[in-house]
């Protein structure tokens, strides 16, 4: 028999709020979580705007247990904390070796390995810090969250550019499915919010150059879209075997009842150009989860804003739903959170599981003129689903062709 | 020239910086491992930020001789004298 699997647990650090009820509060309220760069270094940078975190990690981390972790696991260990509390597994005596980890990250540790570098050129190799490495690792988020819950089934890392943090919910549901774990803390961390990764996603045309307006630059489906906002912080789920949940009473915001992950094989940067990869990924998620076209009333889209994707991802969209596509309120949260790289599958799994929990969707701002390509229903308000069982689809697709879709369900 | 009282004082923020020891717990008598549980990993940030401070070298095979607080404070008098 099947096992199935459910969502007991939330955390995130976002760019609209330190925690999961401020960020969803924000995100319901369509407010940005975009600014200017106001760092010394951004100012030679051709990009100059980003989503930064809402709360400092210095704010509310132990400040020695801060200094011992890159800013990408800080982000991952607050959200872990909030989910873990969340999920109540706190309270119970769940064996740590049916607990597994997967946080995904997409570029891991840079801020550490670079400001480690700095230290070897400028002042040399005595003054690389002797914690560089536990820092820098990418599985390093994972590993701290093993060490914050006592995971002791496997502990995974994930990396599949921004289809990452929703490889990390797959593969929970994997693990889970496969009877290698009752409960995995699942998700994906980034914090990329540096020169170097601005000044190279800006020379390969990705980013919007809407530096005199940082609120309005992340546009997904409008006509004056210009490439993706960078942004970063973290999402982190507790998924829970559903018999698991029920047995100890358990709080569940929604099923997790497939996914489906493909590959292009086309560019190592670019979208094949028909989506091929893509569609099947969402059909793969449909089949996976036995759900039909016409129980999918929501889409959280990957739709980062940038001139070709948004538009080709409506494309697979009605192809794989057809006329259920009518029926569907889209919306893409990266109009307010950017785009978080290897957490922005996991952060808009949350807000696609928060939207079946609350019914309702949250707005895609700053679509003044809709791309005339669109034929889909995008909030710009923020929207109520219908009583009854729904199913939600949340995409996610990154550089080197990876595409993830996952499909939840209402409880 | 620093004196004794002072190097620990200066070392004491260090080991409150890197391992968030009280620095009024880091005196002379207390051992970094036992005492006031600095790791291995913590020492050699210790030992690295107390080179950049004193400007003196605490060479790698030294530091397994600095046990106690004294003794950190004492190998970095002699260097310094």
């Amino acid at each position: 028999m099947t096992r199935s699997v459910v969502v007991t647990g939330l955390g995130a650090t976002t760019p609209v709020g330190g925690d999961v009820a401020s960020s969803w509060e924000a995100l319901v309220a369509g407010r940005s979580g975009a600014g200017k760069l106001e760092h010394e270094w951004a100012e030679p940078l051709p990009v100059q705007i980003a989503a930064e975190i809402a709360v400092e990690p210095s704010e509310v981390l132990d400040r020695v247990k801060a200094r011992r972790l890159d800013r990408s696991a800080q982000f991952a260990l607050l959200a872990a904390m909030e989910a873990w509390a969340d999920s109540g597994l706190a309270d119970t005596d769940i064996d740590g070796e049916r607990i597994g980890v997967a946080c995904a990250s997409g570029i891991g540790g840079i801020q550490t390995l670079l400001a480690n570098y700095d230290a070897l050129r400028d002042k040399g190799p005595r003054r690389v810090s002797p914690l560089a490495i536990p820092m820098l690792m990418p599985n390093s988020p994972s590993a701290n969250i093993s060490l914050l819950v006592g995971a002791k089934a496997g502990v995974h890392t994930p990396v599949s550019a921004c289809a990452s943090g929703s490889e990390g919910i797959a593969l929970g549901l994997d693990m889970i499915r496969l009877g290698r774990a009752d409960v995995v803390v699942a998700g994906g961390t980034e914090a990329a919010v540096h020169p170097l990764p601005l000044a190279a996603f800006a020379n390969m045309m990705a980013l919007s150059k809407r530096n005199d307006d940082p609120e309005a630059a992340s546009r997904p489906w409008d006509k004056g879209r210009d490439g993706f906002l960078l942004g970063e912080g973290a999402g982190l789920v507790v998924l829970e075997e559903a018999e698991h949940a029920r047995a100890r009473g358990a709080r569940v915001y929604a099923e997790l009842v497939g996914a489906g992950i493909t590959a292009d094989s086309h560019d190592i940067a670019q979208p094949d150009p028909e989506g091929r990869g893509g569609t099947r990924a969402m059909r793969l998620a449909l089949e996976d989860g036995e759900v039909a076209a016409s129980d999918i009333r929501h889409i959280n889209a990957h739709a980062t804003s940038t001139p070709l994707g948004d538009v080709a991802e409506c494309t697979m969209v009605h192809r794989v739903l057809g006329e259920s596509a009518a029926s569907v309120v889209i919306t893409s949260t990266k109009s307010m959170t950017g785009h978080l790289l290897g957490a922005a599958g996991a952060l808009e799994s949350i807000a696609t599981v928060l939207a079946l929990h609350h019914r309702v969707v949250p707005p895609t701002i700053n679509l003044d003129d809709v791309d005339d390509a669109v034929e889909l229903d995008i909030a710009t308000k923020p929207r109520d689903l219908p009583a009854g069982d729904l199913a939600a689809l949340n995409n996610s697709f990154g550089f080197g062709g990876h595409n993830v879709a996952l499909a939840f369900r209402t409880v | 020239m620093a004196t004794t009282e002072e190097i620990r004082a200066s070392l004491a923020d260090i080991v409150n910086e890197v391992a968030g020891i009280p620095a009024d717990d880091v005196q002379l008598d207390k051992s970094f491992v036992d005492d006031l549980d600095v790791d291995s990993l913590s020492m050699v940030e210790v030992v690295v930020a107390a080179e950049e401070k004193f400007d003196v070298k605490i060479p790698d095979d030294e530091v397994k001789n600095l046990k106690t607080v004294g003794d950190a404070v004492a190998f970095i008098e002699r260097q310094l004298s």
